[in-house]
């Protein structure tokens, strides 16, 4: 593995199988009565949050914690970058703090990437701008693996604005680089450009698309789009692309449906359309932890000191 | 230091005489002097191996003052394009205050004529504040001495307001309208080029037609007025097309492109480096092609730098929190000499004429931009075209975003002598 997880592109696919494994076995963690172990025992995750995220950063917070790190949480309100402090400036205080790893979420595409100039440690990204989202695309190769059993010729889905979605972005290509067999659907002014180069299908019939399926990936639609004229009302874009009752029973029986957060219900999917069986949303958030805590403990190369105990862990 | 100067031996390439040969010249008092005059008492330089030209002109430099100092005064500026070879400049009109009327005007010319290192004719707005819709008092600034007008950083968005400015300008002898090709709305939040590159960088792009539609537009303007157009810092290939057919159709147009849109491309975003963050955006290695070409045949008739400098903080920011620009003085040469004539697409007296006599007769400069014939004001460059050096501060400039930092670039200049007076010896700055 590389150093950073900035992108998607910086795992292959056998990285991606070690990641999904490691977190296959962390995961018990989460079920003991001690939910700890010690493998990362005196290192110091900072997680640096310059977009509000509670889910995230709670994951992140969780992952790090029962690795037994030590978690620095930097929020941009009421800190030093709320008086203005640039992104160089927090990034050499943190240095100078000696953090072994930085998780970044920034809505400017790149900042993980210009973080590296700056800092020593690993840096995760957790989110950037509408770049991408990795550790979000893991999870859900996660889930997908572990409900499905598989991930090579799985036929997924991704559905909505997929032009302004890291998720998407991370997700399509890491599915790709696995062997699915991915379609994105929205209406033709929410799809890249130029998604014919990611490998994947492109299909604005929403309806024509779910009979095949194995997921149903669902995408937030902001009601912000309308008023910039992406499409004409968030009626009609419910009537053409929501997820409805009505379309969940085009579904293969056990597809799955799954959704990043936080839902727009109502918008891209109907409220009890989320609550189904084969809706998967809630294990995404927990499989998150595990997935997290196997990226900080690949990336800090969880041996060091407390060797057997990592050994152990994993 | 005034006085005679004798360059020996150097080549003297002057398009504006049609010539490209090896000879002396004399400078004494300020002019030039017939080389076989009386040398008592010059200050000989042995030009062996080196060009001498005339003084580079830019049409298209940003220096900030007033309002930003931090960035670049009048007199930092000067030094970075003296350094740079340029006798003279052409500040835009967007500082605060703006430059829309004949009192900021004077004040720049002013500063410029107090640092003394090249000749300074500021640009004024087209429109007050730039604002896009009432007439700046183009008369009163004319009589103030300016030549080209533009509202650079933005286009004139009303095709009403720029059809009438294009009219008024009508009654002052070649007095140009300079614009800043670039639709607001297509172009909104844009970062970079719109492409393959934007889609993999998550970074809003801005698709090369926001600048297209509006140099469509305005040649159509153009065409509806019979106004003189400048077309400012072009970055397409499309725009390259339409403005070769104006000009086959006899409209009234000259174009511009800057030497980063001729070096650099998209391909060199993908670290997120602000340095190449510039508007327009760097565009495809085709689009940059078709640019090399277009100035090889003269539809684009100048390059300008559109020399922007910005503090270090602001470009070690968020890539979509920085400002655009970078900074060009300093390199304008060495980059056409590396990137068109070393391969063979420009010729020198080709380069020398795109950085030097077109835009002097544009600006109405009649000091500079040659003819290096005896009695003219001696403004000229002295350059070695083979040296090779890596570009790297620090610079003249106050400002250090530079996209070539770390480029190994061939060609640097040597001399400047400014009204006859030496104001860069060997690549130094003498003040």
């Amino acid at each position: 593995m590389k150093k950073h997880l900035l992108s998607i592109h910086d795992v292959t696919a056998e990285d991606i199988v070690r990641i999904l494994d490691t977190a296959e076995s962390l995961r018990e963690v989460g079920t003991r009565v001690i939910k700890k172990v010690p493998a990362l025992r005196g290192r110091t995750v900072v997680n640096l949050f310059y977009e509000n995220s509670t889910r995230t950063r709670i994951s992140f917070e969780l992952a790090a914690k029962r690795l037994s790190a030590d978690v620095i949480n930097f929020s941009t309100s009421g800190s030093s970058v709320s008086k203005g402090e640039s992104l160089k400036d927090t990034a050499l205080t943190l240095q100078a703090m000696g953090a072994d790893a930085v998780v970044i979420r920034h809505s400017s595409s790149g900042s993980p990437l210009t973080l590296t100039r700056w800092v020593r440690g690993s840096v995760l990204n957790a989110g950037d701008g509408t770049h991408e989202h990795p550790t979000q695309a893991l999870l859900d190769l996660y889930t997908m693996r572990e409900k499905l059993g598989r991930l090579e010729g799985l036929r997924v889905a991704i559905v909505g604005d997929v032009l302004h979605s890291r998720v998407a972005r991370s997700l399509s290509f890491g599915l790709v680089k696995m062997g699915a067999e991915v379609t994105l659907v929205g209406p033709p002014t929410l799809i890249p450009p130029d998604a014919p180069a990611w490998g994947v299908d492109v299909s604005y019939d929403i309806g024509g698309v779910l009979p095949k399926l194995d997921v149903c990936y669902m995408l937030r639609v902001q009601r912000e789009r309308q008023r910039q004229q992406y499409f004409p009302s968030v009626r009609e874009y419910a009537r053409l692309f929501g997820l409805t009752r009505d379309r969940v029973a085009m579904l293969p029986e056990d597809a799955l449906i799954m959704h990043p957060g936080p839902m727009n219900r109502g918008v891209e999917i109907d409220s009890d359309v989320a609550d189904l069986p084969n809706s998967v949303i809630e294990e995404q958030v927990t499989n998150g932890i595990a997935i997290r805590m196997a990226l900080l403990y690949l990336l800090l190369g969880g041996t060091g000191a407390d060797g057997a105990d990592a050994g152990e862990a994993a | 230091m005034t006085g005679r100067i004798l360059l020996r031996g150097g080549r003297v390439v002057d398009p504006a005489a049609g010539r490209d040969e090896v000879a002396d010249v004399l400078i004494s008092d300020g002019a030039i002097a017939s080389a076989d005059g009386p040398t008592t008492g010059a200050t000989v330089i042995d030009a062996d191996g080196l060009v001498i030209a005339p003084g580079l002109v830019d049409l298209h430099t940003h220096l900030r003052e007033p309002g930003r100092e931090d960035k670049e005064t009048v007199e930092s500026g000067s030094r970075a394009a003296a350094v740079g070879g340029f006798t003279a400049v052409s500040p835009m009109a967007n500082t605060e205050p703006v430059a829309d009327n004949a009192a900021v005007i004077h004040e720049v010319r002013a500063l410029g004529e107090r640092a003394g290192l090249v000749d300074v004719f500021p640009v004024g707005a087209i429109t007050r504040g730039l604002a896009g819709e009432e007439m700046a008092e183009i008369g009163e600034m004319v009589e103030a001495g300016v030549r080209i007008f533009s509202d650079d950083g933005r286009c004139v968005p009303e095709a009403r307001v720029l059809r009438n400015a294009l009219t008024y300008a009508r009654a002052f002898e070649g007095v140009v309208i300079a614009e800043h090709c670039e639709d607001g709305s297509l172009a909104e939040g844009g970062q970079m080029h719109e492409g393959e590159h934007s889609y993999a960088l998550g970074l809003a792009g801005q698709p090369r037609e926001a600048e297209e539609v509006i140099v469509a537009r305005d040649l159509a303007i153009a065409r509806l007025t019979g106004g003189r157009l400048h077309l400012c810092h072009l970055s397409s290939a499309g725009s390259v097309e339409l403005v070769r057919r104006a000009k086959r159709d006899g409209l009234r147009v000259t174009a511009e492109v800057t030497p980063h849109h001729l070096v650099f491309s998209d391909d060199d975003l993908v670290t997120y480096d602000t340095n190449f963050k510039v508007n327009p955006p760097l565009r495809t290695p085709e689009d940059r092609q078709a640019l090399g070409r277009a100035v090889a045949d003269a539809t684009i008739d100048v390059v300008a730098t559109d020399h922007a400098p910005h503090a270090v903080e602001e470009k070690e920011a968020e890539f979509d929190r920085s400002p655009p620009g970078t900074i060009g003085l300093e390199t304008a040469l060495a980059a056409l000499l590396t990137q068109l004539v070393e391969p063979g697409t420009v010729s020198l007296t080709r380069a020398i004429d795109a950085l030097s006599t077109t835009p002097a007769r544009i600006l109405g400069a009649s000091d500079h931009g040659g003819p290096l014939e005896p009695g003219r004001v001696a403004n000229l460059v002295v350059f070695d075209p083979a040296a090779e050096w890596t570009v790297e501060p620090p610079f003249a400039s106050r400002s250090r975003n530079s996209a070539f930092l770390g480029r190994s670039l061939r060609g640097r200049v040597v001399h400047t002598i400014h009204r006859g007076s030496l104001v860069v010896a060997d690549g130094k700055a003498q003040r």
